[in-house]
């Protein structure tokens, strides 16, 4: 064959189709170990304490730093994997540890373990990263005061390989908040060689890892990729199958939803509940659905301005919240219903004991003075859920004569919204960390009035109940504490639970060891591939 | 020559300092509280107040602008929030992605709708005509988001015979050496053959894509433009002296049909440069589009500013070469200062 210029023009366009199969072949053995993970946005730093880290920054501190203690792995009662306990810990960096006779210290005992730089990990860098979380100010000092560990003065340094915790009440989520991505273990001499002179180093530790975790950061490319090596000398823990991740960020949906179908990626998080519907009733990959603890979408009514101040029209409000349709139109199953709760339990979130019923809410709005208009607002940002949520609540609300106009708020702008607390109507999801009742009211009904209250809630003998629990040391006060609150928020519904949505995650049929985390982030240290 | 350019070049500097002072003052007039976003859930008001002190909103709009002005002086964009890098870094990163991906389908859609435009104004009322007039219209009517999730539905998903769509190369594949930072010639530059077979077939449908959209503006154009040259005085010249068909149509006409389209392939370039956002977000390009986007919706100020900044100097370094290429094309075409 001659080589004429047509010719030359054909191979070259067709050689990217060509000599595909032969390059794949010759990189299979790598693909075996390397996990593909496609997702929406990648982190914005490294450094999960810092200031104004995104959401994926959390797998980061996961997955290549070490804490303490760290939350058991119990299996999802539906199958799929594993989730966590948030009651059972277990040591990560603690070998042990031991809570002291009058409840009121807890002193660990370290493992022999190094850090990626091969130094070996002692208390010092503990104290020094707690400390770090403590003062460095933003999410990361309120995240560590949520379970009162407040100030540098409460860890202490025993030996190199002992470190104590002095609490400052007796709090049951100090433990547990042990385990959440923020009390992480730096190398702290590695960071302050670094540091430039900063106390925090953090802009080295943005950029670096500086840890021990199970594994080390290959290369990150913000917006783009971030690569991820197992750290062979991790003794924390089994050591993870997977030598290799790759975490692509892929913006849209629909591209993550064929790659994930075509098998040419591995997992695939935060796709539209529709498509995880649709992949789960397809059968071709696992999707693994966790009721998110701690984790309900509401219609927050404000209860210091506007027509919700009346108590009765926000029962009316939970009475017509067409709570089935929601979920089907708007979750397409994947979450759980909050309508007709019987009995008040010890649990968070739980149904309110109101179903959709017109003439209930109708009695009610004519019973507080009949027909007005209101705005309903929510965060652009989560429109494929909340806005057919918006919709269907606009059109049942008109049954009972409250016009509702909808306002989509975009992202930057949201925060601003709800900080004002003037909306009558605010559709938002809000989870909390750690599972349990109190710290759900704590962010979002409480009388400190966090940007989370955004039905601005006050009630003195709410507060009075929440703190109670918190601080309850005796099962059965802390029991009665509970119920006597949601019993008063049941009747007071400054906010309409609507549901508890699933936190879904698309799986290849050959990826095994999925853990679910509070943090919402992968957990690459137990994931498995099959052959 | 290069005194024209000169000259040119200075009396784009007021333009330059105009898109400087009302890109600040737009951003800062952009609703949204940037700290409150970036203090992350669980931010308490005093949380918020450290970390827009830490930002310098703080202090008053004057204040801000001296000290971004002094900071783009020393080539400081400053740093954006949502990727928590420098600014200048970012851009440097995407701004060969965009462009590449920009570049390959802009030459796309040339290689078809020169051609189409010429035939089209040739035989003018023909099926070719028709045809030219339909591919024009569905080009440009179909939204790119659409044509490129169709072609990757088509050829990824049923087909299997493209990549999967995830970004620019492989994910096992390894970047080439940066020269230029456009991956089809830092392959080639560094003789990696596999890379550049790699970079490429990512290209193709991204590319097609972007193709498609830009075949309107330049078919019509062409065709336009063809037809009142072919209508010209010297057209008819030419063929009353006996020239044959297509030295009349290459070389007389073509030629001097060129310079609206050359002006339009400008506007073309320029405007895809920065607005192929959703083609970007299709195929996981990591382009400056999605990034100004991005910071957009977080209300991120630097990296708005940096972008409409680069967009600006890239227009006129544009126009620039577009005004010299006249000179090339049409040599009765002076440059003015």
């Amino acid at each position: 064959m001659t080589i004429t210029r047509r010719t030359a023009i054909a191979a070259g366009l067709a050689m990217p189709f060509v000599a595909r199969s032969g390059g794949a072949q010759a990189q299979a053995p790598s693909r075996a170990e390397t996990l593909l993970l496609v997702q929406e946005y990648g982190p914005n730093s490294l450094d999960m304490q810092g200031i104004g880290s995104s959401q994926p920054v959390n797998g980061v501190a996961l997955n290549c730093y070490d804490r303490l203690l760290r939350f058991k792995p119990v299996p999802i009662p539906t199958g799929g994997g594993n989730q966590v306990s948030m009651g059972e810990l277990e040591g990560e960096l603690a070998e042990s540890w031991q809570v002291a006779s009058d409840g009121m210290s807890c002193t660990f005992k370290l493992r022999d373990t190094t850090f990626h730089s091969g130094r070996k990990v002692t208390a010092k860098d503990v104290k020094w990263s707690l400390d770090r979380a403590c003062t460095i100010g933003g999410f990361a000092t309120t995240q560590m005061n949520a379970g009162s560990l407040e100030k540098p003065e409460q860890f202490v340094v025993v030996d190199d390989n002992t470190f104590r915790v002095d609490f400052v009440r007796k709090d049951k989520m100090t433990l547990p908040n042990l385990a959440v991505t923020i009390p992480f273990v730096f190398d702290s001499e590695l960071a302050i060689a670094n540091s430039g002179g900063d106390p925090h180093a953090k802009e080295y530790l943005k950029n670096n890892i500086a840890g021990g975790g199970a594994f080390k950061v290959e290369s990150w490319k913000p917006g783009v990729e971030t690569i991820y090596i197992r750290n062979d000398a991790w003794k924390s823990g089994k050591l993870p199958q997977l030598r290799r991740i790759i975490a692509r960020d892929i913006a849209s949906p629909s591209t993550r939803r064929a790659l994930m179908e075509r098998g040419d990626a591995d997992v695939s998080y935060g796709l539209p509940p529709k498509d995880f519907k649709d992949l789960l009733d397809a059968g071709k990959v696992n999707v693994v659905g966790v009721p998110i603890p701690n984790g309900v979408w509401g219609c927050y009514l404000n209860t210091q301005v506007g027509p919700f101040k009346d108590v009765r029209l926000r029962q009316a409000v939970a009475w017509v919240m067409p709570y089935e349709k929601i979920l089907q139109a708007s979750l397409f199953g994947r979450g759980v219903s909050m309508a007709g709760g019987t009995a008040p339990k010890v649990a968070w979130p739980q149904p309110f004991p109101y179903t959709s019923d017109t003439a209930k809410a109708k009695a009610l709005v004519d019973a507080a003075g009949g027909p007005f208009s209101t705005t309903l607002y929510f965060d652009a940002g989560n429109a494929t859920v909340a806005e057919p949520m918006a919709v269907l609540i606009k059109e049942a609300l008109s049954t009972i004569g409250i016009t509702v106009e909808i306002n989509k708020v975009p992202g930057a702008n949201f925060r601003t919204e709800i900080a004002k607390k003037t909306n009558p109507m605010v559709l938002n999801r809000f989870a909390g960390w750690l599972d349990y009742p109190e710290y759900y009211l704590f962010w979002t009904m409480h009388g400190n009035n966090s940007i989370f209250n955004i039905a601005a809630y006050q009630n003195p003998a709410l507060d009075k109940l929440v703190d109670a629990a918190r601080f309850a040391s005796d099962k059965a006060d802390y029991e009665g504490n509970v119920i006597d609150f949601i019993k008063l928020v049941n009747a007071e519904v400054p906010m309409v639970p609507i549901n508890q949505p699933t936190h879904d995650v698309a799986l290849q049929k050959s990826i095994g060891g999925y853990q679910f985390q509070p943090c919402r982030e992968p957990d690459f240290r137990y994931l498995t591939k099959g052959v | 020559m290069l005194r024209l350019i000169g000259q040119r070049l200075l009396t784009t500097i007021p333009s330059i300092i105009g898109v400087i002072i009302v890109t600040f003052l737009l951003t800062r007039v952009l609703p949204g509280d940037t700290a409150a976003y970036f203090a992350g859930p669980a931010a308490s008001p005093q949380a918020i107040i450290e970390i827009r002190s830490k930002l310098g909103l703080d202090q008053p709009l004057p204040v801000q602008f001296v000290s971004y002005v002094t900071a783009l002086v020393k080539g400081d964009l400053g740093q954006s929030l949502t990727t928590g890098q420098p600014v200048t870094k970012d851009l440097a990163a995407r701004l060969p992605a965009s462009a590449e991906l920009t570049l390959a389908g802009l030459l796309l859609a040339m290689a078809v709708a020169l051609p189409l435009g010429v035939l089209a104004a040739v035989k003018q009322g023909s099926w070719i005509d028709h045809l030219c007039r339909v591919v024009a219209t569905a080009g440009v009517s179909l939204p790119v988001f659409f044509t490129g999730l169709l072609l990757v539905y088509v050829f990824y998903f049923i087909l299997g015979w493209s990549p999967a769509p995830l970004g620019r190369l492989d994910v096992f594949a390894s970047e080439p050496p940066r020269v230029t930072g456009l991956f089809l010639i830092d392959s080639l530059l560094a003789g990696e053959w596999e890379t550049f077979r790699a970079a490429f077939s990512q290209l193709i449908l991204p590319a097609l894509t972007l193709g498609i959209f830009s075949l309107a503006p330049i078919t019509r154009m062409t065709r336009a433009s063809m037809l009142a040259v072919l209508g010209a005085d010297f057209v008819r010249t030419a063929r009353a002296s006996g020239l044959s068909g297509s030295k009349v149509i290459g070389t007389y006409a073509f030629r001097n049909a060129m310079l609206p389209v050359v002006t339009t392939l400008g506007m073309v370039f320029s405007f895809l440069l920065g607005a192929n956002v959703l083609v970007e977000k299709v195929f996981a390009w990591p382009g400056v589009g999605s990034y100004a986007v991005e910071a957009l919706i977080a209300s991120d100020y630097a990296p708005i500013q940096g972008f409409v900044l680069t967009m600006a100097i890239l227009y006129v370094a544009l126009n620039l070469m577009i005004d010299v290429l006249y000179g090339v094309i049409d040599p009765r075409v002076r440059l003015e200062g």
